[in-house]
C-alpha cells in the first residue's frame, strides 16, 4: 500500500484514547504484513516484531502511539442532549459546530451545538465557551437517547482525510497516525535492508492520557535503544521559529537533556550521509512525548525522538506532509540497520 | 458499617503520618486474613491466600492536613498544606494534632480580601504564650487535621476524613466477611494518596497483582447549581470509567457492571475530569496492571464535613464481594 | 575516614574541600550534559570504592560492599545544574535559547555564558532602558526577547562555533568573600557532589551506593533510573537548597537561613520524608551539637521524591546546605554550613546501621494495635 493510502486507512480508524480496544485488530492487521509476529497486549498496545539477521541481536524499540484525542459522555439531559468532557488535550475553542460520532450501543451521528450569532450578545461573543456548557445533539429525545447512549461512551470527531497540494494531507488524528504510517513505512524499508537487531515496532495506547502505553512497553520489552516517533508543531506565521518546523523539510530530530547525545548525533550524521532531509528540534524539557518515559525507564534507555511536523495540532484539520513521513521512516530504518557502521566516537553517555 | 467508619475517621492520619489508621485497621482485620504487614512507606498490606488471580483492592488511609513549618515568637504556628486543602475552607476550622492538641486556623487580618487568604497568610492558634511554650507542645514538621466527629443522620454519615476512610471501612468490612473465593486477595491500605498517589505505586510494584481496584470517593453533582455530572448520593456506588489519573480498563469496568446488574446492586458510572485515585499509579506499574475503581459518592470532599450515604457504602461492599468471587 | 563506620564527630575537614568545590563549580554540567562534572568526580572516587559504573542515563554509581548487615543504603547527589539549551540561530547571528531547569528571565539579563564543549563565550544583552517604551519599563523581563550574543556578524559565522542542541552554562568564577561566604555558580548541587565524594571510602555494615545523578533539574530523571537499579532500603539525599533570609522577609517565608546549619526537609512538593529517619538525623545532630534547621517552605522538589516511590518503597531523607540565590550565577553559601552538613551526613551514615537494627526499621513488620487510647482521636 502506498504511504498515501496507508495514512488514509489509518485515519479512518477510531481509537479514542483509553478505548483502543475497538481498533487494535485493525492496527494489528496493518502491521502483520511486515512483521514476523504481531500480538496485542492486555492494554491493546499492538506489538510487532521484525527479527534481526545478525548474531547477538539487540532489541530496538520503535513506537508511535495510535490513540487519538476525543470526548466522553458525562450526562444525558432531559431533552436528549449529551454533556461531555475531554479525553486527552482537546481545546474547547475548536469544538463549535463539529460533526462527531458517538460510540454508544451503535455508532450515532451527532453535532456539537453552537449558539447562532443572532442570539449572541457582543460581550459574550468575545468569551470562550466552556466545555461543560456545550452539548452534543444526537437528534433523539431523552428516552431514545438513553437507549442508545450511556455515560462513559466515547465520542470521536468525524472528518475525512483531505489531499492537498505538495503531498500534504489534512484531517483529524494525523496526530499520531502519521507516525504510525511512518512506523509501517519503516518496516517496509527494513524488509529491503539486512539488519542485525530485532525491531519491536509498537503502536502504543493512551499517550494522550498520560503516556500510559509507553510505561508498559518500556517495562515489558526492556529494549537497548528506544525510538519514539510523534508529531511536532508545523510552522505558523505567529509561532516561535524554534518551536515549529516547516512541512516538507524533513523529519525533526530532537536534541536535548533527556535524549541520548550519542545516538542523536549519530542519527544526524547518518541523515546527512543518506541525504535524508532533517531538521533539528531542541527540546529543553521532557518533550511531552513517549521519549520522556523511555529515557528514564528501568535503568534508563538510550532514546531518540523523531518527529513529523504537523500544523494545527489537536484540531480536526491537522496537516502533515507525506514527504516528512517517508523521511522519518527512512531515517529510523537506516539508523537501526547502519548505526554500528557510524563512527563510535565517545561513549553512549556522552 | 457506621461503627467501622466511625472508628476509622476518628484516627489521625494525614499523608505521611498514617500509622494510627494502620493500627486501627490492623485491629479490625488481623484475625481474618492470612498475612498482614507494613512496607517501607507505611502501606498496610493484608493478604487472604488463594490460588487464582491476584486481586489488589486499594483504599488510601491518608487524609489532607496541615504541616507546621514555623513557630513564631508569639507562639503562633505557620503551616503548609498537605494535599488539596482549600485555604478558604480551612478558615475558622478547628484542627487537631496527633497528641490531641487543638488549634484554630485564622488569617492575617491585614489582607485586603478574604480571597487573598493563601496558606502563607494564615496561621494556627494553639493558645501558646510564647515560642518556647509552643515548642513544648508541637514541633516543626508535626501535622494537624480537621476536626469533625462523625454523625449519623437520615441514612447519611457526616464526618471528617470520609475521603477515604469510608473506602478503608468498606475494604475492612470486606476482609472481615472473608468472601469465599479462589483468588488471592490483597487488601491494601495505602499511604500518601493525597500528595500524589505515592503509596499505591510501591505496593503495586511489590504485589504485582493481575488486576486492581481503587476504592475511593467521588464527587457528586446533586447539590444546588453544582458542576455537571452524573453521580448522586444514594444511587449506588460509582463504577469508574475514568478520572484524571486513569481510564479504567474496559474489561474491569464491564466485569463490575455485570456484577452489579446480575446481583441487583444499584450503581452509577463515574466520569471525572478532575482528581485522581490510586488506580492512576497502579495501572502503569511494572508493565501495566489492568485497573478500575469503585467509588463512594461523597459531597463536600476535602472539607471537615464530608457526606456519604450508608447504603452506597453497603452496596459498594456487596459489589466488591461479588467481584472477588468471580 | 575511619573504617567500620565509627568516627569522631569532632573531625575537622580540610579546607581543601572548598578548593575542590570551587573547581567543580567551574565545570559545566547542564542537565543532560553532565560529562565534565562526572569525569572529574570519577577521577576522585575511583580508588575509594569497590566498584563504580556509569549507567545508561549517565548516573555515576559507586559501590562499597558492606560488612554483612544485608541492607542497601543509597547516598544521592545530582551533578547537573540549570543552564541554557541553544534552540536556534537568527540571521543576524544572535543565538536563541531555552532555559534548562528553572531560571527566572530577569536573572539572565546582562550575564556571561559559555556555550558547548569549546566554552564559546557570549553575553545576554537587553534593550537599553532608554529605548524601552513605558510598558516595557513597567513589566518584567520576558524570556522571549533574550538572545545570546557571541559577537558573530551573521548566522554563518555563529554556526561555525555553535550548534542547535549545545548547552550553555553561566561563566562565573567562584569568589570567597565576607564572613566565611563562598559565591559560585552551580552550588546547587556541587555542594552535594563534594560531600558525597568525601563520604565514599568508608566501610559500613550495609552496602553503600553513592549515586551521582543526572537530570535532576528537569524532573528528577536520573534518580529514578538509579534507584530502580539499586533498590535501596534507605536513601539520604545531599542537596543545596533555597535560602531566603533577606531583610524584610517574614520568618515563615524564609526557607532557610544562612549560617544556621544543615537544613532538613519535613515536606516538599516531591516528598514527605520518613519521619523516623528524620528523627534519627535530628537526634544525631542534637547529640553531637551540630546546628541544624528545618526548611520552612514546602515548595520545590528533590531526587528524594523519585527514590522514595521506586521499587517497593524507600525510606528517604534530605540534608541540604542552604544556598542563597540558587539557580543564578552568583549563589552564596556559608562554608560553616557546608562543613556542618558534611559532618551531619557522616555521623548519620555512621549511626545508620544502628537505626536499621532497632525494632521496626528492618522493613516489613506487623504494626501493633494502638493501645494508647483516645489520645489520637479527632
Amino acid at each position: 500500500m502506498e504511504c498515501r493510502d496507508l495514512l488514509k486507512k489509518l485515519c479512518s480508524i477510531d481509537a479514542v484514547t483509553g478505548r483502543e480496544d475497538a481498533a487494535a485488530q485493525a492496527i494489528s492487521g496493518i502491521l502483520s504484513d511486515y512483521c514476523n509476529e504481531v500480538r496485542v497486549d492486555a492494554f491493546y498496545n499492538v506489538i510487532g516484531l521484525k527479527k534481526g539477521h545478525g548474531e547477538n541481536p539487540r532489541n530496538v524499540l520503535v513506537t508511535a502511539h495510535y490513540d487519538q484525542i476525543g470526548l466522553i459522555v458525562t450526562g444525558i439531559d432531559e431533552n436528549g442532549f449529551l454533556r461531555f468532557t475531554n479525553m486527552g488535550g482537546v481545546d474547547p475553542k475548536t469544538l463549535a459546530a463539529q460533526e462527531v460520532a458517538v460510540h454508544g450501543r451503535k455508532e450515532i451521528h451527532g453535532v456539537i451545538g453552537s449558539k447562532p450569532p443572532h442570539l449572541t450578545s457582543p460581550e459574550d461573543a468575545d468569551k470562550p465557551v466552556k466545555m461543560e456548557d456545550m452539548l452534543i445533539d444526537i437528534g433523539y429525545d431523552e428516552k431514545q437517547a438513553r437507549k442508545l447512549v450511556s455515560v462513559g461512551d466515547v465520542v470521536s470527531f468525524k472528518f475525512p482525510v483531505l489531499e492537498l497540494k505538495n503531498n500534504r494531507m489534512a484531517g483529524r488524528s494525523m496526530d499520531n497516525r502519521s507516525s504510525v504510517a511512518a512506523l509501517v513505512e519503516m518496516l517496509k524499508e527494513l524488509k529491503r535492508i539486512r539488519h542485525r537487531d530485532n525491531v519491536y515496532a509498537v503502536a502504543t495506547v493512551q499517550e494522550e492520557s498520560g503516556l500510559v502505553g509507553a510505561f508498559m512497553t518500556a517495562w515489558n520489552l526492556k529494549p537497548d535503544l528506544a525510538i519514539a516517533i510523534d508529531v511536532c508543531h508545523g510552522d505558523m506565521p505567529d509561532a516561535p521559529s524554534d518551536e515549529s518546523f516547516p512541512l516538507g523539510k524533513g523529519v525533526a530530530v530532537a536534541v536535548g537533556p533527556i535524549l541520548s547525545r550519542h545516538h542523536t548525533r549519530a542519527c544526524m550524521r547518518l541523515a546527512r550521509r543518506e541525504r535524508i532531509p532533517y531538521q533539528v528540534d531542541a527540546e529543553e524539557k521532557d518533550t511531552g512525548t513517549e521519549a520522556a518515559v523511555y529515557s528514564s525507564a528501568l535503568e534508563g534507555i538510550p532514546t531518540l525522538l523523531l518527529s513529523i511536523p504537523a500544523k494545527y495540532m489537536h484540531t480536526t484539520v491537522e496537516m502533515v506532509s507525506l514527504d516528512d513521513i517517508e523521511a522519518a521512516a527512512r531515517l529510523a530504518a537506516r539508523y537501526i540497520a547502519f548505526r554500528d557502521e557510524l563512527d563510535q566516537e565517545g561513549n553512549s553517555n556522552d | 458499617m457506621f461503627d467501622t467508619i466511625s472508628t476509622l475517621v476518628n484516627a489521625f492520619g494525614p499523608s505521611g503520618r498514617e500509622n494510627r489508621v494502620a493500627e486501627a485497621i490492623t485491629h479490625l482485620i488481623k484475625d481474618k486474613v492470612d498475612e498482614i504487614s507494613s512496607d517501607a512507606m507505611g502501606n498496610l498490606i493484608a493478604v487472604k491466600k488463594g490460588f487464582g488471580k491476584k486481586i489488589m483492592l486499594a483504599a488510601h488511609m491518608d487524609e489532607i492536613g496541615l504541616i507546621i513549618t514555623t513557630i513564631d515568637e508569639k507562639g503562633f504556628l505557620r503551616f503548609g498544606t498537605v494535599g488539596g486543602v482549600l485555604p478558604l475552607i480551612s478558615l475558622g476550622q478547628r484542627v487537631v494534632f496527633e497528641n490531641g492538641l487543638t488549634g484554630v486556623v485564622w488569617y492575617e487580618e491585614s489582607i485586603e480580601s478574604i480571597k487573598d487568604a493563601k496558606p502563607e497568610k494564615m496561621y494556627i492558634d494553639i493558645g501558646a504564650k510564647s515560642r518556647e511554650h509552643a515548642e513544648e507542645l508541637v514541633e516543626i514538621g508535626d501535622m494537624a487535621v480537621f476536626e469533625g466527629r462523625p454523625v449519623q443522620q437520615n441514612g447519611l454519615v457526616i464526618s471528617r476524613a470520609l475521603d477515604d476512610r469510608v473506602g478503608c471501612a468498606v475494604l475492612a468490612e470486606l476482609a472481615r466477611r472473608c468472601p469465599e473465593t479462589d483468588h488471592e486477595i490483597y487488601y491494601v491500605f495505602t499511604v500518601q494518596e493525597e500528595v500524589g498517589l505515592r503509596g499505591a505505586r510501591t505496593a503495586a510494584y511489590a504485589i504485582r497483582p493481575d488486576l486492581a481496584l481503587a476504592i475511593d470517593v467521588t464527587r457528586t453533582a446533586d447539590t444546588p447549581k453544582s458542576r455537571h455530572g452524573a453521580v448522586s448520593l444514594g444511587k449506588g456506588p460509582a463504577i469508574k470509567v475514568k478520572d484524571n489519573s486513569v481510564i479504567a480498563h474496559p474489561a474491569i469496568r464491564e466485569r463490575l457492571e455485570n456484577c452489579a446488574r446480575e446481583n441487583g446492586i444499584p450503581y452509577q458510572l463515574e466520569v471525572l475530569d478532575k482528581g485522581g485515585t490510586d488506580a492512576g499509579s497502579i495501572h502503569i506499574t511494572a508493565g501495566g496492571i489492568p485497573s478500575g475503581g469503585v467509588s463512594i459518592p461523597t459531597r463536600f470532599i476535602h472539607s471537615a464535613s464530608e457526606i456519604v450515604n450508608l447504603e452506597d457504602a453497603g452496596n459498594a461492599l456487596k459489589l466488591l464481594e461479588t467481584f472477588v468471587k468471580l | 575516614m575511619t573504617k567500620q563506620g565509627k568516627l569522631k564527630a569532632s573531625r575537622e575537614y580540610p579546607e581543601s574541600l572548598i578548593d575542590t568545590l570551587k573547581k567543580l563549580t567551574m565545570l559545566d554540567g547542564v542537565s543532560g550534559d553532565e560529562k565534565p562534572v562526572r569525569d572529574f568526580i570519577m577521577e576522585r572516587i575511583k580508588d575509594r570504592a569497590d566498584s563504580w559504573h556509569v549507567d545508561n542515563i549517565g548516573n555515576l554509581i559507586v559501590f562499597s560492599k558492606g560488612t554483612g548487615l544485608g541492607k542497601k543504603v543509597m547516598l544521592a547527589a545530582h551533578m547537573d545544574e540549570v543552564g541554557l539549551l541553544i534552540t536556534g540561530i537568527n540571521d543576524n547571528g544572535l543565538i536563541k535559547f531555552k532555559t534548562v531547569g528553572g531560571i527566572e528571565p530577569r536573572v539572565l539579563v546582562g550575564k556571561r555564558v559559555r556555550i558547548g564543549k569549546d566554552r564559546v563565550p557570549g553575553v545576554i544583552g537587553y534593550k537599553p532602558v532608554h529605548l524601552q517604551d513605558s510598558s516595557e519599563r513597567k513589566n518584567a523581563v520576558k524570556k522571549s526577547g533574550l538572545t545570546i550574543d557571541i559577537g558573530a556578524k551573521d548566522r554563518e559565522q555563529a554556526e561555525e562555533s555553535v550548534a542547535v542542541g549545545d548547552t550553555a552554562a553561566f561563566d562565573y568564577d567562584p569568589v570567597e568573600f565576607g564572613d566565611h561566604k563562598l559565591m559560585a555558580k552551580a552550588l546547587d548541587n556541587r555542594v552535594g557532589c563534594v560531600m558525597l565524594a568525601e563520604l565514599l571510602g568508608g566501610r559500613y555494615p550495609f552496602d553503600l551506593y553513592g549515586c551521582f545523578t543526572v537530570q535532576e533539574e528537569i524532573g528528577l530523571k536520573g534518580a529514578k533510573a538509579a534507584s530502580y537499579a539499586v533498590e535501596p532500603d534507605a536513601a539520604i539525599i545531599l542537596e543545596g537548597t533555597t535560602c531566603y533570609d533577606l531583610t524584610g522577609t517574614d520568618e515563615h517565608m524564609m526557607s532557610t537561613r544562612l549560617g544556621d546549619g544543615p537544613a532538613l526537609t519535613v515536606m516538599d512538593r516531591s516528598v514527605i520524608p520518613d519521619r523516623d529517619l528524620y528523627r534519627f538525623i535530628t537526634h544525631t545532630a542534637k547529640s553531637l551539637g551540630i546546628p541544624w534547621q528545618v526548611k520552612r517552605t514546602i515548595s520545590g522538589g528533590t531526587d528524594a521524591g523519585r527514590i522514595q516511590v521506586s521499587g517497593r518503597g524507600v525510606k528517604v531523607c534530605t540534608i541540604s546546605v542552604p544556598c542563597r540565590y540558587i539557580h543564578t550565577p552568583v549563589s552564596v553559601m556559608d562554608k560553616r554550613d557546608f562543613f556542618n552538613t558534611l559532618k551531619l551526613a557522616e555521623a548519620t551514615l555512621a549511626g545508620l546501621a544502628g537505626w536499621f537494627t532497632r525494632d521496626g526499621n528492618s522493613g516489613a513488620h506487623e504494626p501493633e494495635p494502638n493501645e494508647s487510647g483516645g489520645k489520637s482521636d479527632v
